[in-house]
């Protein structure tokens, strides 16, 4: 039980930093499909830090470097999306997706590249950072405590006040409800979307950096972060586009992954004898089924996934 | 008499103009990463990719190596087919890979559990993805769910219900994690192909079939009524209610032609005994999303949909041939997901060609240019 609830937790908390990221971005109005190539991107940057640091590097320091790293090269990759979405008016759905292919292609050839160059026999494409994992790790009996927990809930508060309490949280959510209106009391509409896609890009990063980090010793980078990404924007949905429903949905859909992982620990589980696969399908059918209910009376920014264009009324 | 217009004026011209463009620019990102890996193979590198088969040293090897690039380029093909259809009728068909799962998933069961004939598999394969599309399509059309959103969901729990059907002891090898090998009647024929490219099993008649149904598409969409009514609700789905078209029924029709278009593209791959399914793969199959790629790179048009889909599955094949000591393989998907990257400025490199072709005209820019479309216009946000 320890397992499962560690799990649920780790979880729980990749996928609300990421439907974190998802939220701030659509509700600037972009839609950001390419969360999964973000988390690739963090993932890697933070792995790299992990693997270059000296071996005698004091633990609050591997940690703050990693975190650090991965949260840049989130919000960089990210600058991708907003090129090509806010300045260049382009299809999101597809600039995503090519990000999510981008992201596991470059990711790989610059682990293999890299590997290589220090090895030339080793072709693989993972990096080692076993020792350095550990600084993130405290033991509380059983139940193996990271430090990245309490990011998640440190960032959980951060978005819920950001977006609901200050001036610029309200700024940005109508920018993805009615552009134009937000044009004309003086908000700027494209610097607004860019702070929103860079938001996302900073809590993706983050949130990729907590996956790989979380359950495996090493990562193969041709995974990517085995749709994570696209989870946590179930998650978003589900979570009805507010910080604090987010939270409780990661909640649920990380327990769901959870139980993919621990359910032969569990004796009322395993005597249910189903696959391994039922546990992992679960959180996408529920999310299917619910959205199919709450549709309806979405509440979806109104203006997400339409490029702003000025001249248009 | 009307006069003739310029080439460079031709929608057509331009759409090719900018596909070639597009790959230009990722062919030399490519080739800047090469460089910065190891400077002094990557022209040889490169060169490799980009002619694939052609860099093998005999005839007969390439002609073989030819053969097995036709043989994928085939459910490419049908993968993009399906976006491009499903596009030209508003919808994002990012459900694909779903499609093709489970086009994959009953199309295998068919062949190696119960040995149907190859006709009767790549049937079930067909009315499998179309299931699988019409799901999305109903959940839009009556449930105002994105069909991005529902495609996305879809992708994944078809890949591991695939996954789980296929682990069925009457269809899975005792040892490995692979199904067992397709044989029989249920392989697709070859039809004396086969003999053209050094003896290779895996060149089929799915490779003239995928064309066919390329030409198909391109008619129906534009040669019929049907094709008609559906890029009308593309269009303006109010405006095409209005019109007496059954706006809700053309939806779940798209996605349900899509998903079957997607399904026999499974069917292609598995039914010639190219490949076995991998029933612990984690990840849903980039054929999917490789469509993606070749349908925006075709100019969003059928019939050029069939030569992008052979250049995407061609600098595939031939990143597998560069030396791997060097370099890695995965630098083709690099290029390919560079290239799908800027196809998302193709609207703006037409605009900017046609700013500049009114510019020299009147010299000045035309305050009526509009950016020239082929897409159609997206229907309004917030409808998940």
């Amino acid at each position: 039980m320890v397992l499962l609830l560690q799990y649920t937790i780790i979880f729980a908390s990749v996928l609300c930093l990421v439907a974190l990221g998802g939220c701030f971005s659509e509700h600037s109005g972009v839609i950001n499909l390419g969360l999964e190539g973000i988390m690739v991107m963090g993932a890697l940057g933070g792995a790299v830090t992990m693997f270059l640091l000296p071996s005698g590097t004091s633990k609050i320091v591997i940690v703050l470097a990693t975190t650090l790293f991965a949260i840049l090269v989130g919000m960089i990759y990210s600058c991708l999306l907003g090129v090509a979405c806010i300045n260049f008016k382009a299809d999101q759905t597809l600039i995503g997706t090519a990000m999510n292919l981008l992201a596991t292609a470059a990711a790989t050839v610059f682990v293999k590249a890299m590997n290589t160059s220090i090895n030339p026999d080793n072709v693989s494409s993972s990096i080692q950072y076993i020792q350095e994992k550990k600084a993130f790790l405290k033991y509380f009996g059983g139940f193996e405590f990271n430090w990245f927990m309490v990011m998640a809930v440190v960032m959980l508060v951060l978005s819920w006040f950001l977006l609901y309490k200050t001036k610029f949280g309200l700024r940005l959510m109508a920018c993805g409800e009615n552009p134009q209106a937000a044009d004309s009391v003086g908000i700027n509409v494209y610097k607004m979307r860019w702070a929103g896609v860079l938001i996302s890009g900073f809590l993706g990063g983050l949130g990729g950096i907590v996956y790989i980090t979380a359950g495996v010793s090493e990562w193969k980078f041709e995974m990517g972060v085995a749709g994570f990404g696209f989870l946590a924007l179930a998650v978003m949905i589900f979570g009805q586009w507010k910080p604090t429903n987010i939270a409780l949905a990661a909640l649920l859909f990380g327990l769901f992954r959870a139980l993919s992982n621990v359910y032969t620990g569990i004796p009322f589980l395993k005597a249910m004898n189903l696959p391994s696969t039922v546990y992992n399908m679960l959180p996408y059918i529920i999310s299917i089924i619910v959205l199919a209910f709450t549709s309806k009376n979405s509440r979806a920014p109104k203006a997400e996934g339409i490029p702003y264009d000025k001249g248009q009324r | 008499m009307k006069k003739k217009e310029p080439l460079i004026k031709n929608p057509s011209f331009q759409s090719i103009l900018t596909s070639l463009l597009c790959i230009i620019l990722g062919l030399l990102i490519g080739y800047i990463v090469l460089l910065l890996i190891n400077p002094s193979g990557a022209g040889e590198a490169i060169k490799t990719i980009l002619l694939n088969f052609l860099s093998r040293s005999s005839h007969a090897a390439r002609m073989k190596a030819l053969g097995n690039t036709l043989a994928k380029t085939a459910p490419l093909l049908m993968c993009a087919l399906s976006i491009c259809f499903c596009y030209k009728v508003g919808l994002f068909n990012i459900g694909a890979p779903g499609q093709y799962e489970a086009g994959a998933c009953i199309g295998l069961y068919a062949a190696i559990a119960w040995h149907c004939n190859w006709a009767i598999c790549l049937l079930l394969a067909a009315v499998a993805g179309a299931v699988v599309g019409a799901i999305s399509g109903a959940l839009k059309a009556y449930r105002n769910v994105n069909e991005v959103i529902s495609g996305i969901m879809l992708n994944w729990i078809m890949l591991y219900l695939t996954n789980m059907v296929l682990s069925g002891k009457n269809v899975k090898e005792v040892a490995s994690p692979y199904t067992i090998k397709v044989s029989g009647k249920s392989l697709i024929p070859s039809a004396g192909l086969n003999n053209l490219f050094a003896n290779n099993r895996t060149v089929t008649i799915a490779i003239p079939l995928a064309i066919i149904f390329a030409i198909l598409i391109w008619m129906i969409l534009t040669k019929t009524k049907f094709g008609y009514e559906l890029r009308a609700t593309g269009f303006n789905k109010e405006a095409a209610k209005y019109a007496g078209m059954k706006e809700k029924q053309n939806i779940i029709v798209t996605l349900a032609i899509g998903g079957a278009l997607a399904g026999i593209g499974a069917a292609c791959l598995y039914l010639t005994g190219y490949q076995q399914w991998s029933t612990t793969q984690t990840s849903v199959p980039t054929m999917g999303f490789n469509g993606i790629a070749a349908t925006f790179l075709g100019g969003l048009h059928p019939i050029g949909t069939i030569f992008a889909s052979f250049f995407i599955q061609s600098i595939t094949d031939g990143g597998a041939l560069i030396d791997k000591s060097v370099y890695p393989s995965q630098i083709s998907d690099l290029i390919s997901s560079i290239i799908i990257y800027l196809c998302g400025f193709v609207l703006f490199f037409k605009f900017a060609i046609n700013n500049w072709i009114s510019k020299k005209d009147k010299g000045g820019p035309n305050v009526n240019d509009v950016p020239v479309t082929d897409a159609p216009a997206k229907s309004e946000g917030g409808e998940k």
